[in-house]
């Protein structure tokens, strides 16, 4: 997987459209598993993960090979995910009528044990809510995502050392979090 | 931390699987894949496809088969929906039923040039009349490359809707079709020709009529040659025959330059 992701990059610049399927393949699952907890239901975060990949596409045409060859993919392919994150948690809230953060527990067609991850999820989702944006952010993409400091520090535009403190900072509140639940 | 941490453990569990579909609705969006449909044509179910700019294929599915037979053979991706949308099936509905393109947005822009003019020549025949593959290459101001308007139409994405089957051999015989003869026949006599009266005029070396009263010549299906009645209806070989008879071409189906 890591090998494919540097070398996406290359082939994107040799044939868009023929590795642009590649990259949608690679970096989707993790896309889609942060901006769930960026978002306020599983509708919202496959909108957001879908608009993503037709942004991402519609940059590449816009970039010259050189640029495309280049480009740190997984930090940048972030960037645009965030961004979409922060705008519809904006226009959400201009539109109170929208269920907000955990109000809605997704219904499943599916069996008891999708049922039980689902509530997982709404119940970290509640707790990672309550962080302040930039530890939540870190947090999730460290943890849940799995990237590394220095690219999300790339797709935040915050240093390293930064992002580091933040997701340190997360980790300690979710457990102050945890603790106060069970008291 | 030396044993593992049950909350980072937890945050890793978070990890989801992406939607089996987001690829393809993404693929659609940024028009790298096509969606397509099942619909009924003028000669039954018929396979369409489209993107954001319009219908880029047309197939009657007696011509390709299965669903799978038609995803191979179309140059994109093409992922299968129920209905096209609303916005295209007002049109799809209307140009089926009235035999003409209309408003109907239709995707030539992977096309040459040469064969787009040619489709966008051909769209203008009207139902119920055919014109030889010669005045097409005429009319888009390529007299020469009258085999090569022949390869155009052949390869036309959007058969039916772009009526190729209006367009005959040079001598008024009805020809070959990219689904075979009998369905260029079948379509004909569905807009009210009669393909037999066709080959039989073809046949007997008629290629225009000509009206006594008006001095005009046509085609034979221009819709001001089917008002001639019998009495005055002149035919000829030739439009230099025609003309040397001191008649004019008609200026709606335009049989001579």
């Amino acid at each position: 997987m890591t090998t494919t992701l540097n070398q996406l990059p290359g082939r994107l610049a040799a044939d868009r459209d023929g590795a642009f399927p590649d990259l949608v393949r690679t970096l989707q699952d993790g896309v889609y598993s942060g901006v769930l907890q960026f978002t306020r239901n599983r509708h919202d975060a496959e909108d957001v993960t879908q608009e993503t990949f037709v942004r991402v596409y519609r940059a590449l045409d816009k970039y010259d090979e050189g640029r495309i060859k280049d480009l740190q993919l997984r930090p940048w392919v972030w960037t645009i995910a965030l961004n979409l994150c922060r705008n519809r948690a904006r226009s959400a809230g201009r539109h109170p009528e929208a269920p907000l953060v955990g109000d809605r527990v997704d219904v499943f067609e599916d069996a008891a044990t999708e049922a039980v991850e689902n509530a997982n999820l709404e119940v970290w989702r509640h707790r990672l809510a309550a962080l302040p944006g930039p530890q939540r952010t870190a947090v999730v993409l460290y943890h849940v995502v799995g990237l590394p400091h220095a690219e999300i520090a790339e797709s935040t535009g915050r240093t390293e050392s930064t992002t580091r403190s933040d997701v340190r900072r997360g980790l300690g509140r979710l457990r102050t979090l945890i603790e106060e639940e069970t008291r | 931390m030396n044993s593992p941490d049950p909350i980072t453990s937890e945050l890793a569990a978070l990890q989801r699987t992406a939607p089996v579909d987001l690829l393809d609705a993404v693929m659609r969006d940024v028009d790298l894949a096509d969606s397509y449909a099942t619909i009924e044509g003028p000669t039954g179910p018929a396979y369409v496809a489209w993107n954001g700019r319009g219908i880029t294929a047309f197939v009657p599915v007696e011509a390709v088969g299965t669903r799978d037979a038609f995803e191979e053979r179309h140059p994109r991706s093409a992922s299968f929906v129920d209905a096209p949308p609303d916005s295209l099936a007002k049109h799809l509905d209307r140009t089926i039923e009235t035999g003409r393109l209309g408003e109907l947005p239709v995707d030539l822009s992977s096309l040459g040039d040469f064969q787009r003019k040619v489709l966008e020549k051909c769209a203008e025949i009207p139902p119920g009349e055919i014109r030889p593959y010669g005045w097409i290459a005429r009319e888009i101001g390529n007299p020469g490359a009258v085999r090569a308007v022949g390869t155009a139409l052949g390869r036309n994405p959007v058969p039916v809707l772009i009526p190729c089957h209006r367009v005959v051999r040079t001598d008024g015989r009805i020809g070959d079709y990219a689904y075979g003869s009998p369905m260029k026949r079948q379509l004909l006599e569905h807009e009210g020709l009669n393909p037999d009266a066709v080959e039989t005029t073809a046949r007997s070396g008629i290629r225009l009529v000509g009206s006594d009263t008006t001095g005009i010549y046509c085609f034979p299906t221009c819709r001001h040659a089917k008002r001639i009645t019998d009495p005055h209806r002149v035919e000829f070989r030739s439009e230099e025959a025609a003309e040397a008879d001191g008649y004019r071409a008609c200026k709606v189906c335009r049989p001579a330059a």
